[in-house]
């Protein structure tokens, strides 16, 4: 039980939960793909790739706008409501049931723009309950939750829109030099959003209020302004989010478009990494999040383990992931 | 003074106000809102959200949550189905005794490995979706019939469902336990300074791991309901219970921050949003407008948030009326 000084440096230098807590979520996406590679049938094929990419999309998508939220030492429940709401608009539009539109890609066009544009405002409705009346995020959102679903079932009356319309559903099935248009979407989205977050005074800002909110404010952030467009951003990103899916689906369900949406998306931020309670985001460690919890179900299925038991797999991830972070932090 | 005083009476009491108007409402404008048939069948319905909110209110007492209610009730409900053949009272132990375990695993999580209480309880929320699913072979599991388990859901005892006098008892032990007891002092105390509450020398982690362990119960004994009354365990039912069951809690007064909260107004915020759908039921068969069953989603939300709005401006009237001193 000697002390040693060249242990206790050794030590600092090299503390294996910091470094799990920095790279547990990369060092496990790549040993998921390498027992792929090994385990796994026809592993290394662009379908597969392609396969995953898809189904990872939609998530990703979201996730983005909840890292942004979740920075803030927010939360935001009503994604999946919205995506179910943007879905339904949309159909509407292009479909000419609201106002006939003659000209195919004109009606594409302004069914994109008003659907994800309502979600959007509907996320600046949340901002507004929270930075105005100061209101648990959590209760907030839960409030467009429940009546969001409910609203788009209002909508189209609970009633299945099916609908054949190349122009639209290029977002979900249309491909660009072989890669799917959804999937150049998401990385654009996710380029966009994690500049934003590092080089961007508004970045610097959602950062701040979620490590001190009152010091933010006493610092001169317009914290209620931030607060409303970090949460018109999660709208906007369901509401894009909610276009792709039904785009892929051929048909758009009210019941059932970003049903538990705001689970996976909050399970996609927590393994990558961002704080649940504010001021450290990663948006790229969402992205690597997201990828693992889909490649970890992927390869559970594709071994022959049933959906049911993936999911049990999938929550002790998210509690090992979280574990692991906490760790890290309680070392450093 | 006066003035602020009759403010926070209005916050405590609003919910029994809101539900007292509510019934006035129904009992005046249709014919049978009162009956026996309708009041009893809302009883028994309502029964498994009042048990699951229950405990989510002393969960958020302690300034926690627990998202896992919904899908812990689904595994009660295939648990106890899978036991009823033994008999009810085998079934029935076995429901809560699941809801028990996922209880125990939340509560580990929370005071042990100290993860937040939303993201352990969420990964519950997954795993026990999964093991109800896999032990009920992803359908429902019908139950026995012989057994006489369905009768703790569907009949009545003294002309009251038997769900109703459960929840009721629930109730009546939750409300002993937080008013006359020291855990039930502490589960407050907890929630309004956790620090300043293991500083006085209270079992702060113990406190927290008995209140998850009583919502995993409970949650476990709605399902146990849910199977005796539809006569089926159901692995996919419970989704939603959870924000339905804090939408309750909240209405009912509990802030999430903790440290505050009461029984009787949970209650009061449970049976409110069941009338609330109930009397939708009734308009729509007045046939002066028909509103289809989406509506009570819209309806439901929109009191939500009439309510946290109104509360948001009574407790900024309040945090200002102490300043004043």
């Amino acid at each position: 039980m000697s002390y040693s000084p060249s242990a206790a440096r050794a030590a600092k230098s090299f503390d294996p939960f910091d470094f799990l807590a920095r790279y547990g979520t990369l060092i496990a996406l790549v040993l998921l793909i390498l027992f792929n590679l090994i385990f796994t049938r026809n592993f290394a094929t662009i379908q597969t790739l392609n396969v995953n990419l898809t189904q990872v999309c939609t998530i990703v998508i979201v996730a983005v706008g909840m890292t942004l939220v979740i920075a803030t030492g927010g939360i935001d429940l009503s994604v999946g409501s919205l995506m179910a709401i943007s879905g339904a608009l949309a159909p509407m539009i292009f479909l000419g049931k609201i106002i006939p539109i003659e000209n195919i890609y004109l009606a594409v066009a302004v069914a994109m723009i008003v659907s994800v544009s309502i979600a959007g405002l509907f996320g600046l409705f949340n901002g507004w309950l929270i930075a105005s009346f100061k209101i648990q995020p959590i209760v907030a959102t839960l409030v467009l939750f429940i009546a969001g679903r409910g609203i788009a079932q209002v909508m189209t009356n609970g009633n299945l829109q099916t609908f054949r319309v190349p122009q639209f559903q290029f977002i979900g099935l249309g491909r660009v030099f072989g890669i799917p248009f959804q999937v150049i979407l998401m990385v654009i989205i996710v380029l966009a959003a994690a500049w934003v977050l590092k080089r961007t005074v508004f970045g610097r800002q959602i950062i701040a209020i979620g490590g001190n909110e009152r010091a933010a404010e006493l610092s001169g952030v317009a914290v209620a302004k931030v607060k409303l467009l970090v949460y018109a951003i999660s709208g906007l990103c369901a509401g894009i989010a909610g276009l792709v899916v039904i785009a892929i689906n051929s048909s758009s369900d009210a019941n059932q478009v970003g049903l538990g949406m705001e689970l996976d998306a909050i399970a996609a931020v927590a393994v990558g990494g961002t704080l649940l309670s504010g001021g450290k985001a990663t948006i790229i460690g969402t992205l690597l999040g997201a990828m693992t919890i889909q490649l970890v179900r992927y390869t559970l299925l594709a071994n022959g383990v049933p959906d049911a038991a993936a999911l049990v797999v999938k929550a002790g991830i998210i509690v090992l992931a979280v574990w692991i972070q906490q760790q890290g932090r309680a070392h450093a | 003074m006066t003035r602020s005083k009759l403010l926070s009476l209005l916050g405590s009491y609003g919910v029994v106000l809101a539900l007292l108007l509510l019934i006035l409402f129904g009992w005046l404008r249709y014919d049978y809102f009162l009956g026996f048939f309708n009041i009893t069948s809302v009883l028994r319905y309502n029964s498994m959200f009042a048990l699951v909110a229950l405990g989510m209110c002393f969960v958020i007492m302690t300034g926690g949550i627990d998202l896992s209610v919904g899908s812990t009730a689904a595994l009660g409900s295939v648990v106890a189905a899978l036991f009823s053949p033994q008999g009810a009272w085998i079934g029935l132990g076995a429901g809560v005794g699941a809801g028990l375990c996922v209880g125990l695993v939340n509560a580990t999580l929370v005071t042990r490995l100290k993860i937040m209480p939303f993201v352990a309880t969420l990964a519950t929320m997954l795993a026990a979706s999964g093991t109800a699913l896999l032990l009920a072979d992803n359908q429902s599991v019908s139950v026995s019939y012989e057994s006489g388990f369905t009768t703790l859901g569907q009949d009545n005892l003294l002309g009251f469902p038997i769900p109703a006098w459960i929840a009721l008892a629930a109730y009546v032990v939750g409300w002993v336990v937080l008013n006359f007891t020291s855990t039930g002092r502490g589960v407050l105390a907890v929630g309004g300074n956790e620090d300043a509450t293991r500083m006085m020398g209270l079992p702060a982690d113990r406190i927290k791991f008995l209140v998850y362990l009583a919502s995993g119960g409970l949650a476990g004994l709605a399902g146990v309901i849910l199977a005796a009354q539809f006569g089926a365990g159901q692995p996919i039912e419970g989704v939603g219970w959870e924000l339905f069951a804090i939408a309750a809690v909240v209405v009912g007064g509990t802030l999430l921050t903790g440290g505050v909260g009461s029984v009787g107004a949970t209650l009061a915020g449970v049976l409110l949003l069941g009338i609330l759908f109930n009397v939708l039921n009734f308009e729509n068969g007045k046939g002066w407008i028909s509103l289809s069953a989406y509506w009570q989603s819209v309806i439901r939300g929109l009191f939500l948030l009439i309510v946290v709005i109104l509360q948001a401006k009574l407790s900024a009237r309040s945090t200002a009326a102490v300043k004043e001193y």
